[in-house]
């Protein structure tokens, strides 16, 4: 490392220790934001001390809970990792990882954002790119989807031409992702094969319907997720890629799920606590990652299976004798998801508190809520408590879906509704928190203030 | 609850939804579903005729016409389409069909809409207006006072558009910006209108929040096929002048 950049390390270290001591929330990013102010070039800096460089994960959904994942199958490889594991995923959040990373890391593992991804490799190429799934997301932050496919197309074409090419991670499900990876060297497709888990239909949020080469309607045969699934073009020969990596069987229960991973003539079953088929996916997507780092299957389905869920991505907390079972609502698919997750425990007796904040890192246009397939809930919900900046918004969502208000309470102010969902939850029966991503730290606040759960900053 | 001596034929609105498979992304499904249940909610129905690419649409077959936001990619494809529209929607407009042009609606409704790359598109010329695109995209709440019949109120909502639009002699604008940028952020100016037509770059969606100009629009389409004096049933709209309270507020206008 340079002087220079470990001289700026050290100044940008300690605005973190003092941010954090004046109680300006967890403080997890400041130190990068200063450290890039003094060094710019800082992440390629010090990725380059990293001698087995760095892995990058995108996505619109899954980039967090599959970075712990990846970063548990290297570490129970023996590797030094060091990773952003609180989830800040800008520039100045894998710089501030970069710091506060063990002083003999081996290996750089980051989930980065989908914009600023394509400005960090533009410094650094990294030996792996994991490029997940592209859904439509708030588009006041991100533009339209195509708008970033074609920025990640560009992205490509450039990191192809440099002096290591990345070895790139695509999956073959996703129609936008597959089109990126057409005629490239060095990919690993992965999907999931099992067809059990087929939607009955597209959801309403489908975005990539035309076939990105020749603009006709595509066939998914089945759909799965989104509009991730089996899908043809049946006006040109664009069609889903055979998955290198594939989950051939997943078994989806209430709690758990068990999936086979095959690659080539080797299999492996992971047995986890991270529900639901979009978990299927992020279980995948890390094992074949992982065997791009030359990582043994058998010692990655372990370390995978033990892998518990990320910060309000399934988290399961007890409170006043009822699980809380903690949900990030950031966009149509992420939460048709998690309702299918949530309603497969075939309960008619669903309790839902949800949480609608418009601040920048939400997303401040909540037109988005509309594209939401909530529909599913009406006829299950026995309670369903409305709050944050935009409850009445959301509210309106259900009175125009037709849904029966008189099970429907709004209430703004986090806490109070809080005590209204608990109250309205049977002793031992399980409470979903669906919220925004500001309205589950306001959420986690409000849980750590009660004695529930620890700040957030501070988990190991 | 006995059910009422004589039964009335229901009135029924003809909605032709103008390419809901492309032009949908900024939550245009929400002002549907209030169509639907604003009219449900008084005993009316609501017939939905969906017209994409390749449909023709009949003449005087529809009472409320809605077009809503795309992708660019999906816009051009549909401005290449419309040509084949535009006689019918213009000759609607004129025997007093209702229609609601939102975000990319408004600029496909006016003249042309040149985007960046000096490309023109054409629009059905419902409304005597132009856009361009601008450098920078126009983003945020998005407030206006607006007038519809000589009643004025404020609607809300949010705005997202790189087009500036620029009005002709022959129609009005919808409102004046209370905050936000409007039409081309340099004249004070959102939307257009002219006879029951109502183009605006307010999307949220525009309705939910904003049940008047819903009543107002299906009180038009009613008009159109069954005859002046249409009067609505008012409906309990508690939860949707909270909303509109609450989205005001956050835009930093009213306290």
């Amino acid at each position: 490392m340079q002087i220079a950049t470990r001289v700026a390390g050290l100044a940008a270290r300690a605005s973190g220790s003092l941010s954090r001591r004046l109680g300006r929330g967890g403080g997890t990013t400041v130190p990068g934001v200063v450290l890039l102010k003094l060094r710019p070039n800082a992440i390629a800096e010090l990725i380059a001390d990293l001698p087995m460089g760095a892995v990058f994960i995108s996505a619109t959904n899954g980039k967090t809970t599959t970075t712990r994942l990846v970063v548990a199958a290297a570490k129970a490889s023996g590797l030094q990792v060091v990773t952003n594991e609180e989830g800040s995923n800008l520039e100045r959040g894998v710089a501030a990882a970069l710091l506060e990373g063990p002083e003999d890391g081996e290996i750089g593992i980051f989930e980065v954002d989908e914009a600023a991804l394509v400005a960090i490799t533009r410094t650094v190429t990294p030996r792996t790119l994991l490029l997940m799934n592209l859904f439509r997301d708030q588009l006041d932050r991100y533009g339209e989807l195509d708008t970033l496919v074609n920025d990640w197309r560009d992205m490509l074409d450039r990191l192809e031409r440099s002096a290591e090419p990345p070895h790139l991670v695509l999956n073959a499900d996703d129609p936008n992702i597959a089109d990126l990876g057409r005629e490239r060297e060095q990919v690993t497709w992965f999907g999931v094969a099992d067809v059990s888990h087929a939607l009955p239909q597209r959801a309403h949020a489908a975005d990539a319907t035309n076939c990105r080469r020749c603009g006709t309607a595509l066939v998914h045969e089945p759909a799965l997720l989104g509009h991730l699934g089996h899908w043809r073009c049946d006006n040109c020969d664009a069609a889903r890629p055979t998955p290198d990596v594939a989950a051939t069987a997943a078994v989806l229960h209430p709690d758990r799920q068990h999936v086979t991973i095959r690659s080539g003539d080797t299999a492996a079953t992971v047995t986890s606590e991270l529900t639901g088929l979009h978990n299927t996916y992020n279980l995948t997507a890390a094992m074949a990652t992982t065997l791009t780092l030359d990582g043994d299957a058998d010692t990655a389905a372990a370390a995978l299976g033990a892998t518990q869920p990320a910060f309000g991505r399934g988290e399961r907390i007890e409170v006043d004798g009822r699980r809380l079972n903690l949900l990030l609502a950031k966009n149509p698919t992420g939460v048709n998801q998690n309702i299918r997750t949530l309603l497969a425990g075939g309960s008619d007796s669903v309790h839902v508190l949800a949480l609608l904040n418009d601040r920048t890192a939400d997303g401040r246009d909540v037109s988005w809520i509309w594209d939401v397939d909530w529909e599913p809930l009406d006829g299950q919900l026995a309670s369903l408590t409305i709050s944050g900046d935009r409850a009445w918004d959301l509210a309106l969502r259900f009175r125009y879906a037709g849904f029966d208000m008189t099970t429907i309470t709004v209430e703004p102010d986090t806490a109070r509704a809080l005590d209204i969902a608990i109250e309205s939850t049977p002793a031992a029966s399980t409470l979903h928190a669906l919220a925004t991503y500001t309205a589950m730290l306001d959420l986690r606040a409000e849980l750590t203030r009660r004695g529930h759960v620890d700040a957030y900053w501070s988990e190991s | 609850m006995s059910s009422q001596p004589t039964l009335q034929p229901t009135m029924t609105v003809r909605l032709c939804h103008l390419y809901p498979d492309l032009m949908n992304i900024y939550a245009d499904r929400g002002n549907i579903a209030v169509f639907r249940q604003r009219l449900a909610w008084r005993g009316y129905g609501l017939e939905i005729t969906n017209a994409s690419v390749g449909d023709s649409i009949e003449a005087d077959a529809h009472d409320l016409y809605y077009l809503g936001g795309g992708q660019d990619r999906d816009q051009d494809l549909v401005a290449d389409d419309l040509a084949h529209k535009a006689e019918v929607l213009r000759d609607a407009a004129d025997h007093g069909a209702a229609q609601l042009y939102v975000c990319g609606g408004i600029q496909l409704a006016g003249h042309s809409y040149v985007a960046s790359n000096g490309e023109r598109l054409g629009g059905v010329s419902v409304l005597d207006l132009e856009t361009a695109a601008g450098q920078t995209r126009l983003i945020g709440d998005l407030v206006i006072e607006a007038t519809i019949e000589g009643t004025t109120r404020q609607i809300v909502g949010y705005e997202n558009h790189a087009g500036r639009t620029t009005l002709g002699p022959t129609c009005t604008a919808l409102g004046k910006v209370k905050t936000g940028h409007g039409n081309n952020d340099t004249d004070g100016t959102e939307g257009a209108t002219r006879d029951h037509v109502i183009a605006t770059y307010l999307h949220g969606p525009l309705l939910p929040k904003n049940p008047w100009v819903a009543d107002t629009l299906l009180v038009w389409a009613l008009e159109h096929r069954y005859g002046a004096g249409i009067e609505l049933a008012s409906l309990d709209d508690a939860l949707e002048d909270r909303a509109h309270a609450a989205a005001v507020e956050r835009a930093g206008v009213a306290r």
